[in-house]
């Protein structure tokens, strides 16, 4: 009997668990944040008529696409410090640049994650159906008053579904930061799993944690999007 | 006062790309005038109506309300654009549009569609603005309906409670692009009588309509367009019984079937 219960005991690693588990909550947090404000920038910027607004989120885009997220996570953390520190050698300053993990983690899930939330406000705000803006428009309201009351209440209705989804996934992107040495969820159960030598156990408690935590989303979801849905019939 | 029309419009052109689809078009209303504007689709009527009020903006020609002149000017390319767009802004709040397709805000409850312009155009009170959006309500015949959203009302619900939109900014003009067009038969019914009411309370009204009952017995001047022109203008009962123009008495007689 005893046996049988060994492989669900954490043996006192339950507590490194959770605090991976809040940390992996705050960088997703963090890189949601960055990646919603990233996507809003970044379907403007397909939305406008400016030739140089849509090179750059296009390129922005491609590269996020192109470019395997683990890579662009070493390249951000690695690379860029180094980048900058020679940058300013050759203007003859002396900088020492240190990113810190959890910077860099969220900024570089928010940059990836910004690129697919571009593609989801894009595909909302074209949603918006012509006549709404016209009777905005008709009733005097200047362009700005037209996008906060009118345009961006109804394409929120239209992103949320896209942006329940981005969160998803990128939460379990998170994973990925526990590369760089920042104690979230995925490195404190590796820790765990090699201390104790029960990898199972250790990775199918952390594969719970993150159940939890996308099934409590998926209900978060359902009710944000009744709330932004109201007044359609369904 | 007297003699400065409540609207004056005049020399409309308006081509989208090679087509021409106005080629000079003028009306004059005085308060209190009801012009209807009938003509075949394509005629032009509606692209004039939505460049009354610059949902579209006429390549020539000028629009007058009450007097001032909305400025226009030309940009690099040639292309004509309101000189001040909080001019255009200001034009809209004292021209009331309502729409084909209602166009209520599928967002906002009724009472909220109609308060929002007085709250966040004109800049009323809260409570002015309820005031003001129970009184319109009452009068389309659908206060009990203020706290719905637009989707849970019928078609005919949804035109009214677009008037009352219309209506709340308190508008010197009001401005109608084929309001019974997009109703089941059964709803026009309940629309025309509001227009009728409104009519008959002396409202300027400008009205692009199939609805020949309408034009013939409210109107106080039917305008009757063809291929962008003018083609026949008067008084009701000249248009109808006695149009000058042969394509007019065509339209009237295919029309009345």
């Amino acid at each position: 009997m005893s046996g049988s219960m060994e492989m669900f005991d954490l043996e006192g690693y339950g507590a490194s668990l959770l605090d991976g588990a809040l940390l992996t909550l705050l960088v997703g947090f963090t890189a949601m944040v960055v990646a919603i404000l990233l996507g809003l920038l970044g379907a403007w910027g397909k939305l406008s008529g400016s030739k140089t607004a849509r090179a750059a989120t296009e390129t922005y885009t491609t590269i996020v696409r192109g470019v395997p997220e683990l890579i662009m996570l070493l390249l951000v953390y690695f690379g860029v410090p180094t980048l900058l520190q020679d940058l300013a050698g050759v203007f003859g300053y002396e900088w020492v640049i240190d990113l810190n993990p959890f910077t860099a983690g969220s900024l570089t899930i928010g940059f990836i994650y910004g690129a697919f939330c571009t593609e989801v406000f894009r595909g909302a705000f074209q949603a918006v159906p012509k006549g709404q803006i016209e009777a905005a428009h008709a009733a005097g309201m200047h362009e700005f008053l037209t996008f906060r009351r009118i345009r961006f209440p109804l394409a929120m209705r239209f992103a949320l579904p896209g942006l329940g989804n981005v969160w998803m996934v990128l939460i379990k992107a998170t994973a990925l930061i526990s590369i760089i040495q920042l104690d979230e969820l995925m490195r404190n159960s590796r820790i765990a799993a090699n201390s104790t030598h029960k990898p199972f156990t250790f990775y199918f408690a952390a594969s719970l944690i993150f159940l939890f935590i996308t099934a409590v989303s998926m209900w978060g979801q359902k009710y944000a999007e009744r709330r932004a849905g109201r007044g359609v019939r369904r | 006062m007297a003699d400065i029309p409540a609207l004056a419009v005049e020399n409309i052109h308006k081509r989208f790309g090679e087509l021409e689809v106005l080629k000079g078009v003028s009306l004059v209303a005085r308060t209190g005038d009801v012009i209807s504007m009938i003509g075949s689709s394509g005629s032009g009527k509606s692209t004039f109506l939505r460049c009354v009020n610059l949902l579209e903006i006429p390549d020539e020609g000028t629009v007058m309300l009450a007097g001032d002149t909305l400025k226009m000017t030309r940009n690099r390319k040639g292309e004509a654009i309101p000189t001040d767009r909080h001019q255009v802004d200001r034009f809209r709040t004292r021209l009331g549009m309502v729409f084909q397709n209602f166009n209520l805000w599928t967002h906002m409850t009724i009472e909220q569609n109609v308060m929002e312009a007085p709250i966040y155009v004109q800049k009323r009170s809260r409570e002015k603005a309820r005031e003001l959006a129970i009184g319109v309500l009452e009068k389309v015949g659908i206060v009990d309906k203020a706290h719905q959203y637009p989707e849970q009302l019928s078609g005919g619900q949804q035109q009214r409670a677009a008037i009352a939109r219309a209506l709340a900014m308190e508008p010197e003009i009001l401005l109608f692009d084929e309001p019974t067009s997009a109703l089941d038969p059964e709803l026009v019914g309940d629309v025309l009588r509001v227009m009728r009411q409104l009519a008959e309370e002396g409202r300027t009204m400008l009205v692009v309509t199939h609805e020949m009952g309408f034009a013939r017995e409210l109107s106080s001047q039917v305008i009757f367009l063809h291929q962008g022109r003018v083609e026949e203008q008067g008084p009701p009962s000249r248009v109808f019984d006695n149009p000058a123009s042969e394509r007019c008495r065509q339209f009237l007689t295919t029309e009345y079937k």
